[in-house]
């Protein structure tokens, strides 16, 4: 059985060592981590990690609890039921001929990816979107070879003025 | 004015009114103890091993509420205070560790006695910090002492550089401590209060579960009222034993894998159950599915985590068990619940689990009954992990709050000694029993030493079965009697007390016990008994791994029982 994924947001102190506090204790308490992205953001010595879990609504609610008790992590919003913004950015580098390269080019054009880079035989699709998205694109150009893909996993925002 | 980093540290804990710390020296701990010199305030005692400084640090803590502090240097020093740190942990007791850290360039590099602390000790504290520059120490040991002492206490540690000792900064130390990531909930929601004293109100067969919670927050007064005026029985968790009278008339005892008969019956048959600061630990309910069937559930504690982890609760209060209490008890209405009381009076008539064999034999159960009968109850019972725990909790009659003082959570064989120096420094006034295991009194013996160079008037018994008493009980009851590593040669614990200069004698007979347990008290000092136990006596009752508390194995029949040889076991 496939458990649901939930997106949870934390605002965390920049300190040392502070992804590896949170990552561990997933480990740790047996909590699956789908993905974890961390950057910066418009706060300072603020960052922001956005967290994608399964398991279910009891599991769930135990990683935002423990999560809460960890000394760096401000603050805590689970936002999967929240109208948000998902996006992942992906590198795919596929494998080219003279022959397709345009059929892919067409490809990266509908998908509204561009391409950042060409070599003799690939080209380096870069393309953002929600998880379906990459996902599409993926399997589209898996025909063609892929030799190499990068993704960040998933950041998210809610919607409209209501910070998460 | 500028500091060093070693001056710093040490008008830090002046600051916090830190008097004792427990420690043991080494290469990058040099500059603080040079500085040490010039705090005669701040009370240094030399343990053998670093394990025994954590235990010490724990014990005090739990004795005095106070942070207990304990120090060692980087490298192996460090990881030797790992299990006394994770013990602390896992019974949420305000320990604060100093540790050595190799000097900030050689961070890294697999330096001589470098080891990663702050990684190591992630999961096993409520916090951790590398002090990277001594400007950092006053904001760092602030907030340690702060975060150790608020909300769910727990151990911090705090590892520091050998070149940050030496280094200078301005120091100021902080008022307040801006953690915006942490805000303990003290008081609980006031519609949830209201929620539990209709519960209660209306509740036919209500219990209490009273854990470690009640103690931590002095809230033993509270917990008496609540019982009284709503007429509730009072049943407690391991560590919470202590924290509610055994003499009192609602006093059922412990619950749990060891727990009484009765008690656990109580919880089985319960319409109610009310817990207070405990965290439904399995050894406390046995298989959760079984656990309080018909019984709604009021959890209260500060630590939200701890709410619907383990058992599922209908109505959660998140906050100071005191604060909750003292609200609570303004809305819950008198009763008096006659009929469930009157029904565990007949539990109690026909399941007296935890009366002991009459005869010469030299049982453990008598042996906590004597010292309970010798000292009045006016003794604080240090343990280690094991039968003698066990038999500790089950037939020594706590009247006075927090005078039971054990390892619950990680359950650490060689806790009761380092525990015992950290009781007794905590209060002197007091009489200590150190109750330990002959296993368990070997892993941290050394700490006699300890004991004697501070003139620790500690009473130590120790329950010598020859066994590694407890693992034997289970390859008794689950492997057959297969007794695989668990015979346990001891040495002679005489010549042993004797070499420390510790006064000893040896006890064979029951009619020797209280004679000797009268000497030790009369004693000026230290003072141990090696009680030569009977080897295969088992703890009962006993609730099987893996069963509900319902499933109870009370004491096989082996002669005729009698009831408790004085007045010092309660009621039950
Ligand atoms: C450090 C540690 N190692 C192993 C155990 C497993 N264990 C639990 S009780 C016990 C036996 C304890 O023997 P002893 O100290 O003699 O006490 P007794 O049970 O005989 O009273 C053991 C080995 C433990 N709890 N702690």
């Amino acid at each position: 059985m496939t458990q649901p994924k939930h997106t949870i947001v934390a605002l965390v102190a920049d300190r040392p060592g502070v992804l590896n506090r949170v990552a561990s204790l997933f480990r740790r308490r047996g909590f699956n981590i789908e993905s974890i992205a961390v950057g910066r953001t418009e706060m300072k010595g603020v960052s922001r990690m956005t967290i994608v879990v399964s398991g279910d609504t009891a599991t769930v609610e135990q990683v935002r609890k423990q999560l809460d008790k960890v000394i760096d992590v401000i603050k805590l919003s689970d936002i999967t039921d929240e109208d948000r913004v998902d996006r992942e950015l992906a590198l795919i580098k596929v494998k080219t001929t003279p022959q397709n390269r345009s059929e892919i080019m067409q490809i990266v054009d509908i998908f509204r990816a561009n391409i950042v880079d060409v070599a003799a035989e690939s080209v380096t699709v870069e393309v953002t979107g929600d998880e379906d998205k990459i996902s599409s694109l993926l399997n589209l150009l898996r025909d063609f070879g892929i030799k190499e893909v990068a993704r960040t996993g998933r950041l998210a925002m809610t919607r409209g003025t209501v910070p998460t | 004015m500028k500091l060093t980093g070693a001056q710093i540290v040490c008008e830090s804990l002046a600051r916090e009114g830190v008097e004792v710390m427990f420690g043991f020296p080494g290469g990058t701990l040099l500059p603080f103890y040079d500085t040490l010199r010039h705090y005669p305030q701040l009370r240094h005692i030399l343990v053998r091993h670093e394990q025994g400084a954590a235990h010490a640090a724990d014990g005090y803590a739990r004795a005095t509420g106070r942070p207990g502090l304990c120090c060692a240097t980087s490298g192996p020093g460090a990881t030797n205070l790992v299990t006394g740190i994770a013990n602390a942990y896992l019974d949420s007791s305000p320990v604060i560790a100093m540790t050595g850290q190799v000097a900030r360039p050689f961070i890294g590099k697999d330096a001589f006695q470098e080891i990663d602390i702050t990684g190591i000790t992630l999961p096993i504290t409520k916090h951790n910090y590398i002090a990277l520059s001594a400007a950092d120490l006053a904001r760092i040991f602030k907030e340690a002492f702060y975060i150790a002492t608020t909300g769910r206490l727990g151990t911090v540690l705090i590892d520091i550089p050998r070149d940050v000792f030496i280094e200078e900064a301005e120091f100021h130390y902080p008022v307040k401590v801006d953690l915006p990531g942490y805000k303990p909930i003290l008081r609980g929601h006031p519609a949830q209060i209201r929620k539990a004293a209709q519960l209660i109100d209306r509740a036919k067969c209500p219990v209490i579960i009273s854990g470690r919670g009640v103690i931590i927050s002095g809230a033993h007064q509270e917990i008496r009222e609540l019982a009284e005026k709503a007429q509730i029985p009072v049943i407690t968790t391991l560590l919470g034993t202590s924290s509610f009278p055994e003499n009192h008339m609602l006093s059922l005892g412990m619950l749990g894998m060891h727990g009484l008969a009765y008690a656990n019956m109580a919880v089985t048959h319960a319409d109610l159950v009310i817990a207070i600061g405990m965290r439904f630990d399995d050894r406390a309910t046995g298989i959760v599915s079984g656990f309080a069937p018909k019984a709604s559930i009021i959890h209260i504690d500060i630590d939200p985590a701890e709410i619907g982890k383990n058992v599922r609760v209908d109505v959660p209060i998140v906050g100071d068990v005191k604060h909750v209490l003292r609200e609570l008890n303004k809305q819950v209405t008198n009763q008096t619940h006659v009929g469930w009381i009157q029904q565990l009076e007949q539990w109690r008539q026909e399941h007296p689990s935890i009366d002991i064999r009459g005869g010469e034999e030299l049982l453990p159960q008598y042996v906590i009954r004597s010292i309970c009968e010798v000292t009045n109850s006016d003794a604080t019972i240090v343990t280690g992990v094991g039968q003698h725990q066990m038999w500790s909790a089950q037939h020594f009659c706590y009247k006075k709050p927090n005078s039971f003082i054990s390892s619950g959570g990680l359950g650490t064989m060689g806790f009761e000694l380092p525990a015992a120096i950290g009781v007794k420094v905590g209060r002197p006034e007091e009489t200590v029993w150190c109750v330990a295991g002959d296993g368990g009194i070997q892993m941290t013996i050394q700490e006699l030493a300890t004991m004697v160079q501070e003139r620790l008037a500690i009473k130590i018994a120790i329950m010598n079965n020859g066994y590694l008493g407890m693992v034997r009980q289970w390859q008794e009851l689950f492997y057959g009697r297969r007794y695989v590593a668990t015979p346990l040669m001891g040495p002679d614990f005489l010549k042993i007390a004797d070499a420390y200069g510790i006064s000893a004698l040896r006890v064979k007979k029951r009619s020797e016990v209280i004679p000797a347990i009268q000497r030790a008290m009369e004693h000026d000092g230290p003072f141990l008994i090696d009680f030569m136990v009977e080897p295969e006596e088992s703890v009962y009752p006993m609730v099987p791994p893996g069963a509900t508390l319902a499933q109870v194995i009370e004491c096989p029949k082996r002669k005729a029982a009698v009831p408790s040889t004085s007045g010092t076991v309660s009621n039950i």
